[in-house]
């Protein structure tokens, strides 16, 4: 038997790849070890130089300014943590209303792109090439312009039949007036989209037993709408409405929104729109146009070739970059402090520059925005799995 | 039987399917939706497009002459406010007599950023040429030596500081991002995770924090007194900025370079920095350069944020312009207008090279 010596593997020498990586990595580790040690001496030794009080400490002292509009009960004296949240909240709810209208805006520009109609093919091209190639914050800031200057003064509003007033001011709505009606209305419509929810599989069940179709969209609609009317009339059917009402300098009832989140919504939702059409338009276009033979051929019909053929595999193709198109939105609101709505960024602005605590502030901001980012992300990529292709 | 000749009808001649009229039938009156929506725009575009057209041009003032424009307020755009203040718009609060040198000096980089588009031009050559541009670049704006005027940085501003921070940090960027890409893929689970961390942290969070950082943590980062200028802080920022979201871009490059080039390299002795130089980055950043033209877009879009940090570039020039000037004040939209349109045609031209690099990177791969 001839002896198969196996050569003495160098394990410990330069020659050895692993040997090698494991020296880079150290390297690498201790390289960026020392730079962070370095910027932090650095800044303790500045902070020392300059008397920069360090800590989170100042969070739970009274913020001692005034937030123009917020969501949650907030006065001067309150702490500074709750400043933060009434920023984050603002940040928040500027990102999730813009997120809805720049769905529907940009769905629709998307879809245009394909209209038979040469006029609204070219509308929703010029649409997207404006929109897009100018920079977010000069568009803020025309909108923002725009608000405090070309609309009426407060005391003479223009006004939407009556229900809907814009000034400088803002923009006031009617609401209606809370009551348990509405509370019960809500919760006849949970019971109800839980019944839908149910009806809708028994339907999906037996067409793939029978092959028989029924609605899936009329019932289940019908039930939902009928369980919160219910709800509603069982509340005693309140229809109280608060109608705005212009007095002098203020505005009577109802809501209103303010012209810095309008200029901030319009701004976002106009330029983010302009992107998500692309996102659109590209993932129609990405369907091979084999598909939809297929689907005419097998006698489907215009809407469920589009819903149970095109859609679905769109869709795959459009979540990824929509998610950055979300998150770009809620990133693109922090320019919000370039024209005063109080977001996180414009809060956390004012107090560093109250405080002086530079770190602690810019801090917050990014442990916001990380927090808010990377949780979009996680569900989004859930949501993305649900769409993913079921491969073999 | 008597059978008699009988021809066959001739047949119609075929629809015409090309020219004017047939493409207005099929693209604006192909069905009665159709119709209506071409007929509905047209009646808007009837009421719309004269008073438009009256305010752009017939009704607009052109000339700088503050009180004529007050007067032709609601009538006419006042374009005199442009006549007035471009040049402080364009430039910032650069010395007026000097504006030569940034003008000089923009042209200079932007005809190279032009050449760089040109695939011949990428030669090696190209890089030496930058060195050159870069530093002609400086001195004409610093001023110093052949006794031009020392302007200082602070005084750098409008459409220059716009080109220059978008063109310096996406160069700067480029080397930086190949290596963070790199290590994103490499096997060794320390360096991939460093460049996981630095990228999904500067892509998670906003352009506006990471200049806050610049401009109020950068000074405390370096040791005392030794400050940079507020200028190169933000250079620094957008250029780290910049760097997270090109390195995906090229990491998309590198992951459509199939696996049999690699092996192939390997097998024929090759050490992973000349498979890297040699056989990867060749491929990969042929294919990313539309990417890249993208990101640069984003990042010349992106440069307006740095009037937040009270950089005067375009932006911010434009306040710095109208804002103490309460007779020209009040046109402010027209002026916007004005910048917007500077925007668009930059940012239009480099979206289209964009779209044609990529129709031609495709053209190369197929067969």
């Amino acid at each position: 038997m001839p002896s198969q010596r196996t050569p003495q593997r160098a394990r410990r020498t330069w020659r050895s790849e692993s040997f090698r990586g494991l020296i880079y990595q150290v390297l690498a580790l201790l390289a960026v070890g020392f730079a962070i040690g370095y910027l932090a001496n650095n800044t303790v030794a500045n902070m020392a130089a300059r008397g920069i009080q360090s800590g989170f400490g100042f969070l739970t002292q009274p913020a001692g300014f005034d937030i123009g509009e917020s969501v949650i009960a907030y006065q001067s004296l309150d702490p500074y943590w709750k400043a933060f949240l009434v920023g984050l909240l603002n940040t928040l709810r500027v990102a999730l209303v813009g997120i809805v209208f720049a769905t529907v805006l940009g769905a629709l520009l998307g879809i245009g792109r394909f209209s038979k109609n040469a006029l609204v093919r070219g509308l929703c091209y010029g649409y997207v090439e404006i929109f897009r190639n100018v920079p977010v914050l000069l568009q803020l800031f025309m909108w923002y312009l725009v608000f405090t200057e070309f609309l009426p003064p407060i005391f003479d509003p223009v006004s939407i039949g009556g229900l809907f007033f814009l000034s400088k001011n803002g923009f006031s709505f009617p609401v209606p007036v809370w009551s348990t009606g509405q509370a019960l209305a809500g919760l006849g419509a949970l019971i109800g989209l839980f019944i839908a929810v149910v009806y809708r599989r028994m339907v999906r069940r037996q067409f793939e037993l029978t092959g028989q179709m029924r609605s899936m969209l009329l019932v289940p609609g019908t039930i939902i709408l009928t369980m919160a009317i219910g709800g509603w009339l069982a509340g005693g059917a309140p229809n109280d409405w608060s109608i705005p009402k212009p007095e002098g300098f203020v505005m009577q009832g109802g809501a209103s929104a303010t012209p810095e989140f309008l200029a901030l919504l319009l701004g976002l939702v106009l330029y983010t729109s302009a992107f998500i059409a692309e996102v659109v338009r590209s993932g129609i276009a990405s369907v091979s146009h084999g598909q939809v033979e297929a689907a005419q051929s097998l006698g489907l019909s215009q809407a469920h070739s589009m819903r149970l053929v095109i859609l679905p595999q769109s869709l795959r193709v459009i979540i990824p970059p929509m998610t950055s198109q979300y998150l770009n939105i809620t990133k693109n609101s922090s320019l919000a402090v370039s024209i005063g709505y109080p977001d996180i960024v414009s809060i956390a602005n004012t107090g560093l520059n109250q405080t002086g605590r530079a770190v602690e502030c810019i801090a917050v901001i990014m442990a916001v925005y990380l927090t808010v980012s990377l949780s979009t992300s996680a569900f989004m990529n859930w949501y993305n799995k649900r769409a993913a292709i079921k491969e073999r | 039987m008597n059978r008699l000749f009988e021809p066959i009808a001739p047949r119609p001649a075929p629809v015409r399917t090309e020219g004017l009229l047939p493409w207005l039938r099929t693209n604006l009156f192909g069905d009665p939706l159709s119709i209506i929506v071409t007929l509905g725009f047209g009646a808007l575009a009837i009421y719309w497009l004269p008073p438009l057209f009256s305010w752009l041009i017939s009704q607009a003032i052109f000339q700088a002459d503050a009180d004529l424009c007050q007067k032709a307020r609601g009538v006419g755009a006042c374009w005199g406010v442009v006549t007035e203040k471009y040049r402080l718009i364009v430039f910032g609060r650069y010395p007026y007599e000097q504006h030569w040198r940034p003008e000089l000096a923009t042209s200079l980089l932007v005809a190279l950023l032009v050449a760089s588009c040109v695939q011949a031009f990428w030669k090696k050559w190209l890089i030496g040429v930058w060195v050159v541009v870069v530093g002609a670049f400086f001195v004409l704006m610093r001023g110093g030596p052949f006794g031009l005027e020392v302007v200082t940085s602070d005084l750098w501003g409008g459409l220059p500081l716009t080109i220059m921070l978008a063109a310096f940090s996406i160069v700067l960027a480029f080397p930086l991002s190949i290596l963070i890409a790199l290590g994103r893929r490499s096997d060794l689970p320390a360096i991939r995770s460093l460049c996981i961390v630095y990228v999904e942290l500067i892509r998670g969070v906003p352009l506006i924090s990471v200049l806050f950082m610049a401009s109020f943590l950068f000074p405390l980062f370096m040791p005392v007194g030794k400050s940079p200028d507020v200028l190169v802080r933000v250079l620094a920022g957008i250029t780290l900025f910049a760097a997270a979201y090109l390195a995906e871009t090229v990491r998309g490059g590198l992951q459509a370079i199939p696996k049999g080039q690699i092996e192939a390299a390997q097998s024929l002795g090759m050490t992973y920095w000349q498979t890297q130089r040699k056989i990867v980055l060749p491929q990969a950043l042929a294919i990313v350069v539309p990417g890249v033209m993208n990101n640069f877009i984003a990042i010349f879009k992106d440069t307006s944020l740095v009037t937040i940090v009270s950089l005067y570039e375009l932006t911010g020039a434009l306040g710095l312009a109208l804002n103490s000037d309460a007779n020209w004040r009040p046109f402010k939209i027209e002026a916007y207008l004005f910048i917007t349109l500077i925007y668009f045609v930059f940012c239009f031209a480099m979206s289209r090279y964009s779209l044609w690099i990529e129709k031609r990177v495709s053209v190369s791969k197929t067969r």
